[in-house]
């Protein structure tokens, strides 16, 4: 058992470390500013209740409608172009919501291509049509669920794709038609995987910033911003993000809770599903319909992007491009690997303590793990920051008193305070990974090769991390493009004289130099399809 | 069955081990690199201001002086965060913001330290500069009233008051309130005309709204030129961009707007500066001065008022040809100082004016 504590404790110790910055942020609540709260509550708070609810809800439904669907067709049916589409749905992954808000406002706004034809075409002025403002809620909504579709859709396609094929026999011998064992069988089975996707998928909008702030919609994170900003009260910040992490709390607890009856475990040795041959009108359809949300969530803001790069390039000049590229794919890289490490770390903890009880509350760490995704970069940056400062004092302050050498700062102004506020951000991402996917290992598999061998390093290596793989690759893969595309932290917490594709763009299109900036967010987008692309392909592996 | 049992948790303990060892050692890898180049000439600088608005004068200090400048730019709270939480140890010299709000914090939270160079002081007028030397301007930013030629009379307006006007109903475009250059413009008018007759006008400017506020000020420009709205409140040096952009569209919509400079019998129009602070920390005092006095060099303040259409700080510098065509006009005399203190009053007023 001697070992197992280890595990824990080294667990737990990362844990704390990574949690340290969210309990900096939340213990601001116990000095709480009463005329800052008056005048909040009187004036906007309801509305930034308001909105983000209405966000994350929005953002919820719609990625779940898309995400199912597409997983169900591309799991279910064949016909012509799948292959096609396996890559293209994943696309938009690589877009980051404030590029494609831009994009869109561009080409949909009043002064834009689309709105100008229109009036030219029919002679409308200004109060002649209606016209769906872009920059609005409801475009926000839509800009989010067009990129963050992949969520739900990567989770749910590996578990469609898991489901036994004996399950079809039987739901045709109770005389179901396809539709109800749609409805009673397979959604039922997938339910906890499309609820992870939607959670992740609705925390990263309620942490989105740039989207929001671009179309003047308050919400809590950019009332966050304003609060801290224009009234220079960090304090009352903080306590905005708290509450911001009550609503995550709810959304986590709702989650957890529509799992709690879901262990199914399902043995493997089944034949899968055999996908349906569509072929005509119906394969044709079905095609257009599966590829929609790539064409709006991808295709039309690509050739927009490529458009403006064009532009850019007669006049622009490259400069430190190659340098930029570098910085963000190591970043990213390195990144992404130790945080799924990590998360598999924890993981693994708590799959032992589920099957032989411990002390360590190792669901509860798990679940506070995951707060630090519906933050916004910039709270969790003051958070890591304080941290970092205060770390490096008592480094210095030691080394004074012993070697009487202050080495200066040693965390901030490295990578190190990026990659460690990246685990504050984005660990839940690659936790919500790994968990499913122990998640559908039977317990039964773990005591038979404990049995047969009798070794925890054979039961990991051999049979776990194998059928862990399709988990870990895309845990890998979104932690990757998730910081590939982080803005706020990076832009703050830089070591000096480094820059990464992300800032470049954001720096751009932040002065509305959208034509200027095309060129950064493209190589954003080209960059994040490396992996999506390489990553795809061993996800279509391991789930066939 | 105990012995492998144990290795396997030994096995994954080293796999975290390395992975912490070298987190630590690439973090402390890193400053060495740093600290050791703290012994060659340099300044290292926070900037507000974006890369591309200040890195080729960097350059050009660099290649005249031999220092080298290492900058981080970022959001100007946010760096004043990383200033504040490194303390005694930040690495930063200079911190360079946009606007004389967040100078003003800076100097309050005590994190800067008096410029002493007498020459540096005597450049810059005694209303772009701190009363206790820690801060100073480096160039003016001026916020006037923009329509689109033909559609309107550069009569029909005079005055910031005049915007609320049962004429302007929804024909005005202004960006949101969160936005500082608003937050700046309305401290402005506080301390002009007071807390109560700002928010009458605030409260009757959000009636005249065309459009509940988005977008930034190029975003404004563009929805005048479009007809979404008559009357847009923007910066100059965003039509400035605007006028000489690469790209052709921009600059036609440019070309189509007229600046209105409001207020010109009374208090004057609302500008706002650039400016830069020594930390109070810095180990490079010297080269921070030096730095500082560069970019009050003539020539740096035409780099400026050429590139980023800002208003040079220093009289007799030429001004760019764009903004050479937007006129000459009188600007507010406000006291920068109190301006950034009103900060937070103004951005409350704004949010219960039901300005978003």
């Amino acid at each position: 058992m001697n070992a197992r504590f280890w595990l824990s404790t080294v667990v737990c110790i990362i844990a704390a470390l990574v949690l340290m910055p969210l309990f900096i942020v939340g213990a601001s609540v116990f000095s709480i500013d009463t005329n800052l709260w008056g005048h909040l509550l009187d004036t906007v708070f309801t509305e930034y209740v308001l909105n983000s609810l209405l966000l994350a809800l929005g953002v919820g439904t719609g990625t779940i409608v898309i995400g199912t669907y597409l997983a169900y067709t591309m799991v279910n049916y064949a016909f012509w172009g799948k292959s096609l589409l396996t890559w293209l749905v994943l696309l938009p992954l690589a877009m980051p919501a404030y590029i494609i808000a831009y994009t869109y406002t561009g080409l949909l706004d009043f002064s834009g291509p689309v709105q100008s034809m229109l009036r030219e075409a029919f002679g409308w002025e200004r109060a002649d049509y209606w016209f769906w403002d872009v920059r609005s809620l409801s475009g926000a909504i839509v800009m989010m669920i067009l990129v963050l579709y992949p969520y739900v859709y990567i989770l749910a396609r590996s578990a469609f794709a898991e489901q036994s094929h004996s399950f079809n026999k039987v739901s045709q011998l109770a005389g179901y038609s396809r539709f109800e064992h749609v409805r009673r069988v397979s959604l039922p089975l997938a339910r906890p995987a499309i609820l992870t996707g939607a959670s992740l998928a609705m925390m990263e909008s309620l942490a989105d910033y740039g989207t929001v702030a671009y179309f003047g919609v308050s919400t809590f994170s950019t009332g966050i911003f304003r609060t801290w900003f224009g009234m220079g009260s960090v304090q009352g910040a903080a306590q905005l993000s708290t509450v911001l992490c009550m609503f995550v709390l709810v959304l986590l607890v709702l989650e957890k809770h529509s799992r709690k009856d879901a262990s199914r475990y399902q043995s493997r040795q089944a034949a899968s599903v055999k996908p349906k041959q569509l072929s005509g009108i119906a394969g044709i359809g079905l095609f257009l319909l599966c590829l929609a949300p790539a064409v709006f969530g991808f295709i039309i803001p690509f050739i927009q992007l490529t458009a403006w790069s064009f532009k850019f390039a007669e006049v622009g000049d490259l400069g430190d491009f190659v340098s930029l590229i570098q910085n963000s794919l190591t970043l990213a890289a390195l990144g992404a690997l130790i945080i799924v490490v990590f998360a598999t770390a924890v993981s693994y903890c708590k799959r032992l303590t589920q099957q032989s009880p411990s002390k360590v509350p190792i669901k509860s760490i798990e679940q506070a793990l995951s707060l630090g995704y519906a933050l916004p970069g910039i709270v969790i940056a003051v958070g890591v920051l304080i941290m970092a400062g205060w770390s490096d004092r008592q480094i210095n302050l030691f080394t004074m008193a012993w070697f009487d050498y202050r080495p200066g700062l040693i965390i901030s102004g490295g990578m190190t305070i990026l990659i460690f506020a990246y685990a504050v951000r984005f660990i839940s991402v690659a936790l919500q990974n790994t968990e499913t996917g122990f998640m559908r290992i039977p317990p039964k598999l773990d005591q038979a090769a404990l049995s047969l061998s009798g070794s925890y390093r054979h039961l990991l290596s051999k049979i776990q991390l194998p059928l862990l793989s399709a988990s870990l690759i895309s845990a890998l893969l979104l932690v990757f493009v998730d910081i590939l595309k982080e803005l706020p932290a990076t832009l703050v917490l830089r070591p000096f004289n480094f820059n990464t594709l992300a800032v470049r763009a954001y720096e751009l299109a932040s002065d509305e130099r959208l034509i200027d900036a095309a060129l950064p967010a493209i190589s954003i987008v080209l960059v994040g399809l490396l992996p999506v692309v390489l990553l795809t392909r061993q996800l279509n592996k391991a789930s066939t | 069955m105990v012995i492998s049992y144990n290795f396997a948790f030994l096995a994954l303990e080293v796999v975290i081990n390395k992975f912490i060892f070298t987190l630590l050692f690439a973090s402390v890898s890193i400053p060495t690199v740093f600290s050791s180049a703290a012994l060659a000439d340099e300044v290292n600088v926070y900037s507000g201001r974006q890369e591309a608005l200040i890195k080729p004068l960097l350059d050009k200090f660099t290649a005249r002086t031999g220092i080298e400048v290492n900058l981080v730019t970022g959001g100007s709270d946010a760096l004043i965060s990383r200033l504040q939480s490194e303390g005694d140890l930040s690495p930063a010299d200079l911190i360079i913001m946009a606007d004389a709000g967040r100078l003003v914090r800076a100097n309050k939270l005590g994190l800067t330290q008096a410029i002493t160079d007498a020459a540096i002081l005597e450049t810059v007028p005694q209303s772009f500069k701190a009363d206790n030397n820690h801060w100073l301007a480096l160039t003016k930013r001026a916020r006037p009233i923009m329509y689109r030629k033909g559609e309107v009379s550069p009569d029909s307006i005079s005055k910031l008051a005049e915007l609320t006007n049962a004429e302007w109903k929804n024909q005005v475009c202004i960006r949101s309130s969160s936005n500082i250059y608003n937050q700046s413009m309305t401290a402005s008018l506080i301390l002009i005309q007071g807390e109560e007759a700002t928010y009458e006008w605030a409260s009757a400017l959000v009636e005249n709204f065309a459009r509940s506020p988005k977008g930034g000020d190029r975003d404004q420009i563009k929805a005048v030129v479009a007809g979404e709205c008559k009357l847009a409140v923007a910066n100059t040096y965003y039509l400035g961009g605007m006028l000489s952009s690469a790209d052709e569209e921009t600059r036609s919509i440019a070309e189509q707007v007229g600046v209105i400079w409001p207020d010109q019998d009374g208090s004057g129009t609302h500008i706002n500066i650039s400016g830069a602070a020594i930390t109070k920390y810095a180990q490079n005092t010297e080269q921070a001065q030096a730095l500082l006095s560069f970019m009050l060099e003539a020539e740096s303040q035409q780099w400026y008022a050429e590139v980023n259409h800002e208003y040079p700080l220093l009289e007799g510098v030429q001004w760019s040809k764009e903004l050479q065509s937007f006129g000459t006009f009188k600007a507010q005399d406000i006291d920068f100082e109190k301006m950034g203190e009103l900060n937070d009053e103004a951005l409350r007023l704004m949010d219960r004016a039901g300005w978003r």
